[in-house]
């Protein structure tokens, strides 16, 4: 080996070395803080629930069995634990018809965005990012006031005379929509934006010189070049709402439970703290194969025909 | 002396100075939030010198967790009394003997010797009430003296109730609706208590906390609800009541407890003590609305809580309550699983 090429892999190594090192930080921090601890969640679903919370160090799969399955405590029939599905089922909606909603209005908002000359676009972008400088709780107790009995629409459709009593709002369905996608249309609007920037216009106009129609133009030039800021917009939004609660509680009104308040009841008052580790586990397997599944859509990529 | 000496020496100053002022005047209490008066803390601090810093925490279960964590700097707590016997059981505080303290005998008889801690061997009252209904009898003129108003309400109110999302509170009322007791185990019952709540649920617009100010904006009509929240709705619209369900209420207490790791004991004990003095408490009542467990306090409440019907419970009411308790695990277990069916 000669020593010209002895002396490059040795400075190789000390680059790999370099770079290993410099990683160290960030490796730490997560074998700490998110490796960690989840390894605690996982034993601790694996335990059984102490007398006033906490665990007892001894080995029960209770807590597993627990959340697919159940011994009705009346006539102690087996049956599929239909609460936890049900509420399972609700939080999986909801993170659905969220991810769809700020789609539908992301979508047009970050066109219209992307479409402005280069000045008027930066002006757009901090507005939409403005609603992020506000706590989360703020947020949603600010539409709160919006959208109660006597709030501020209300009020004012009353006063306009369009309508002669208050329209309930708060605590429906609507306001459980209308909360989820304000809070997270953000986080749609911006890698839709993203990858609508880079959009050669050219194209489009190329589109329409060959007698594509305006929806031809929007199915087949501009969704198949958005499509992997479609799919990063709804990992962005899908993964957040399937754990939120905050907002379908405080709009909601707390009646029906989401995966978070069902988790949060085991670890508080339910003193059940090996059933919420398990429950935090399948929440997080869901979101896995999620992600899963959406990546692997997103890897198939370029334009669909259809 | 050089560089690292003299650092040395200023870190060793440093330390020895704010170990000092620890010693001489701090007292961090740990307490539920919105609960502890300015102006009483104010007094304290005046009167003995020390520097009171006050966190808050939500629930009894996140309280019980972050002091069992150990290493939370705090020196005195106020769990409920159903959480007290936990507490004691778990050696996370230490005996202090309230009833020989100077101040001990202004005890209230009743709360002296409470079956959550015989003897007063651990803890001082702080605040005490009951879960009642509370209804605006601007709505429902009728009488209100029952569960059935949450759980099987008057055409008025249907879909305009709240509830208080107490896992044992609401089963607690429940149950009593059905005539079971407190803790109760009994299948049959409950089964009656999870179709109640079952049938009772849509009748409810919402399940929360915030209800003072919803009650008095008009968005609910009843809520379950504690008698000092009751009390500040009422002084801000007086068509709202408080009333006590015929079947029972809940009786609750929170009382302060000395932690085991307490670093400041002499401060915490002159603070329990100074809180069984009848104007302190009441000063303190004054500002968090409920009774405070200590005779004589009466004397120098606010004019509006004298004689408040939320405050002062009714005798024959009294008799048919219960003081609330920690209820085993199974039962709990039962519970927790008819308050997911419910929700789900």
């Amino acid at each position: 080996m000669s020593a010209a090429s002895e002396a490059e892999t040795r400075f190789e190594r000390e680059d790999t070395r370099r770079r290993w090192l410099l990683s160290t930080p960030a490796l730490l921090i997560i074998l700490v803080a998110a490796v960690g601890p989840l390894l605690v969640v996982l034993l601790y679903s694996f335990l059984a629930p102490g007398s006033y919370g906490d665990v007892r160090w001894q080995f029960s799969s209770d807590a597993w069995f627990n959340v697919f399955l159940e011994r009705d405590i009346f006539d102690d029939t087996l049956a599929p634990a239909w609460a936890h599905l049900s509420i399972f089922w609700r939080s999986m909606k909801l993170a659905f018809i969220t991810t769809l909603l700020t789609l539908v209005f992301g979508f047009p908002t970050a066109y219209f965005i992307a479409t402005r000359d280069e000045r008027t676009r930066e002006i757009w972008l901090f507005l939409i990012t403005i609603p992020f400088w506000t706590n989360l709780l703020i947020r949603t107790f600010a539409l709160q006031e919006v959208i109660r009995q006597e709030g501020l629409l209300n009020t004012l459709l009353l006063k306009l005379g369009l309508i002669s009593q208050p329209i309930p709002m708060l605590f429906t369905d609507f306001a459980i929509g209308l909360g989820m996608t304000y809070v997270y249309l953000p986080l749609m609007v911006l890698p839709l934006y993203a990858s609508m920037e880079r959009i050669d216009f050219r194209i489009v106009e190329a589109g329409y010189d060959l007698y594509a129609s305006r929806f031809g133009v929007l199915r087949r030039i501009i969704v198949p070049l958005v499509k992997p800021g479609i799919i990063a917009g709804s990992i962005l939004v899908f993964i957040p709402s399937l754990g939120a609660y905050v907002t379908p509680r405080v709009l909601g009104g707390g009646k029906s439970m989401m995966l978070g308040n069902l988790i949060e009841l085991q670890f508080g008052q339910g003193r059940n703290w090996p059933l919420g580790a398990a429950l935090s586990i399948a929440l997080m397997a869901i979101v896995m194969i999620a992600l899963l599944f959406y990546v692997r859509n997103a890897s198939r990529g370029g334009p669909t025909h259809g | 002396m050089n560089w690292k000496g003299k650092l040395a020496a200023l870190g060793l100053a440093l330390a020895a100075s704010t170990g000092m002022a620890h010693a001489e005047g701090v007292l961090n209490i740990f307490n539920w939030g919105n609960y502890t008066s300015p102006e009483m803390i104010k007094k304290f601090e005046d009167t003995y010198k020390v520097k009171v810093s006050i966190t808050d925490y939500d629930s009894n279960d996140t309280a019980l967790a972050k002091i069992r964590q150990g290493g939370h700097g705090f020196d005195i707590a106020m769990p409920s009394q159903n959480y007290i016997p936990i507490w004691i059981e778990e050696g996370l505080v230490q005996e202090i003997d309230a009833a020989q303290m100077e101040n001990g005998k202004n005890i209230a008889e009743e709360w002296k010797n409470p079956p959550f801690d015989p003897g007063r061997k651990y803890s001082v009252p702080w605040a005490l009430g009951t879960v009642g209904v509370v209804v605006n009898t601007d709505a429902y003129k009728g009488p209100a003296d029952s569960w059935a108003a949450v759980f099987d309400p008057p055409e008025e109110l249907k879909g305009k109730i709240n509830i208080v999302p107490e896992m044992n509170d609401v089963i607690y009322a429940a149950t009593k609706y059905h005539g079971g007791k407190i803790c109760e185990s009994d299948k049959d019952v409950l089964r009656k208590v999870r179709d109640t709540l079952l049938k009772a649920k849509p009748y409810w617009v919402a399940m929360e906390y915030s209800t003072i100010e919803k009650m008095v904006a008009g968005d609910f009509k009843a809520t379950s609800d504690w008698n000092g929240s009751a009390l500040r709705q009422r002084l801000r619209n007086p068509a709202i009541h408080y009333f006590y369900p015929k079947e029972g209420v809940l009786v609750w207490s929170d009382n302060i407890v000395l932690l085991k790791d307490a670093k400041n004991v002499e401060n915490a004990k002159l603070f329990m003590n100074f809180m069984m003095d009848p104007e302190n408490a009441a000063m303190n009542s004054a500002f968090h609305r409920y009774a405070n467990g200590i005779a004589g306090s009466e004397a120098f409440m606010p004019a509006d809580m004298k004689d408040a019907p939320e405050i002062n419970v009714p005798a024959d009411v009294m008799a048919k309550s219960d003081f609330s308790v920690a209820c085993p695990q199974e039962v709990q277990e039962l519970y927790t699983r008819i308050w997911t069916e419910v929700q789900k």
